[in-house]
């Protein structure tokens, strides 16, 4: 039987792991070869770079990350963060990365998703989406970091780009994110029982009990957290020896 | 000293299959390469691929790569993975297009009416991620890999050889379907070593010693 992943996410400014305190300030976490090296020992399944970095300038120095880390971890690689290209996603490609995620560049220009996916392959796009509940059952796309409203239908969104050629939708809830109180697990499911490619859900994870709750009440095929893993909370193992006592497939 | 040519035809990035195997042979040269005269003269030949397989067919017709992929298939331990399993074959239904026909058979994409797990649950296409691989054959190159062991996938299409008898593992989603095929000197996997950890790591080892 196929496993439930667990996706261990890092953030990456200028070349380097970093955390967030109380959302005020970054703390330097480490180099990233070897941040994930320990999570790829613990048995995470997958691994995400979110590239932060503001400066336009240092933007190329993820590249280099995903070069050095690709070296020396062999499970696959998913990076974002500022890819706004075709040409974007190639980069990545070709310095190790095995999914590129697409946020608001699908946004604002959806063909993007189509062409990467006719270039590249459906199997490393993925569309991340950063979703706000609006009403009961339903909720909005927003972009920058929950700043902008997109006016566009959660739901329908991840419709329209898994039709465009997305492989995977990485599915934040930014209620959630942040707060540890869990996935939104109506949204994960609405998006989930709404498409036949995989989903990740993400923001919100304060327990390992959260972790099993996305994919048995959220339906999620991944799950996605920050936190919980990077302050030394729990590892990776723990998080998986948990969902198996519940009784989901893992990779142990 | 052993060289070992990654086939390149620009469908994908190869450069962690590269890695990979550079890891566990670090006394072997490791090519990617499009130079016919390159995989000729490879020990060992790897033939990768991602992407569909309309497009990686044209593409290695574009580079005149053909007849190389089929010389070296008749005699030098060859591993084709994902898209360069597929394209061994005579025919698949993504794009209708005509394989490399070394094997009988078809590739086939995974039928919408059998993805249901055994909870009722729907399983998604394409299949993505770490599942177990059930071994139907001894093969050398299993050596210290469980059966049953997990693989990293990523995949819509399957091969259904004509031939059981080449069947070396399969994996079920949904339905059981062929993860591994093996005939004389060829061995081909639909997943994915490289991205495979410590499972992948040995097959690739195992690959690189392998004297078939």
């Amino acid at each position: 039987m196929l496993a439930k992943r667990i996706i261990p996410c890092l953030d990456v400014n200028a070349g380097r792991v970093v955390k967030g305190v109380n959302f005020l300030e970054l703390r330097d976490a480490g180099d990233p070869v070897e941040v994930a090296r320990r999570y790829d020992e613990q048995g995470a399944d997958e691994i995400t770079f979110l590239d932060i970095t503001a400066s336009s300038d240092d933007r190329n120095i993820i590249l280099h990350v995903v070069e050095q880390v690709a070296e020396q971890v062999f499970i696959p690689l998913t990076v974002g963060g500022g890819v706004r290209t075709v040409d974007d996603v190639r980069r990545l490609l070709n310095a190790g990365a095995d999914k590129v995620s697409i946020n608001t560049a699908a946004v604002n220009n959806p063909q993007v998703v189509a062409d990467a996916a006719h270039k590249v392959g459906s199997q490393c796009i993925v569309v991340a989406i950063d979703a706000k509940q609006v009403a009961p059952g339903k909720w909005e796309v927003f972009t920058h970091g929950g700043r902008n409203r997109t006016g566009l239908d959660a739901v329908e969104w991840a419709q329209k780009v898994a039709e465009l050629g997305a492989g995977e939708i990485l599915l934040t809830s930014m209620d959630r994110d942040g707060t540890k109180n869990g996935f939104d697990l109506g949204l994960t499911r609405a998006v989930s029982d709404a498409i036949s490619i995989p989903v990740i859900a993400s923001g919100g994870v304060g327990s390992l009990d959260h972790l099993a709750d996305g994919v048995t009440l959220g339906r999620a095929d991944a799950v996605l957290a920050a936190s919980i893993f990077h302050f030394g909370d729990h590892t990776v193992r723990e998080a998986k020896e948990l969902m198996r006592a519940r009784g989901i497939e893992v990779r142990l | 000293m052993s060289k070992v040519a990654i086939i390149d035809y620009g469908m994908g990035n190869l450069r962690s299959v590269a890695k990979a195997i550079e890891h566990v042979a670090t006394a072997a040269t490791v090519v990617v390469t499009a130079d016919p005269a390159e995989v000729l003269s490879a020990d060992r030949v790897v033939f990768p691929g991602q992407g569909a397989m309309p497009d990686c067919m044209r593409e290695l017709d574009a580079r005149n790569l053909r007849p190389a992929v089929l010389e070296a298939a008749r005699n030098k331990p060859f591993l084709g993975i994902c898209i360069g399993q597929q394209m061994l074959f005579d025919h698949s239904e993504e794009g209708n297009v005509p394989g490399l026909g070394i094997f009988k058979g078809e590739v086939r994409r995974f039928p919408a009416d059998k993805m249901v797990a055994a909870d009722g649950a729907r399983l998604k296409v394409p299949h993505m991620g770490w599942n177990e691989v059930w071994q139907k054959q001894a093969h050398p190159l299993w050596a210290g890999i469980p059966d049953g062991a997990r693989f990293y996938y990523v995949h819509s299409y399957y091969v259904d050889p004509a031939d059981p008898a080449i069947v070396a593992a399969t994996t079920d989603y949904g339905i059981p379907f062929t993860g591994a095929v093996a005939q004389a000197n060829i061995f081909a996997i639909q997943f994915h070593p490289e991205k495979s950890a410590q499972a992948g790591l040995q097959l690739l080892s195992n690959f690189m010693s392998w004297k078939p």
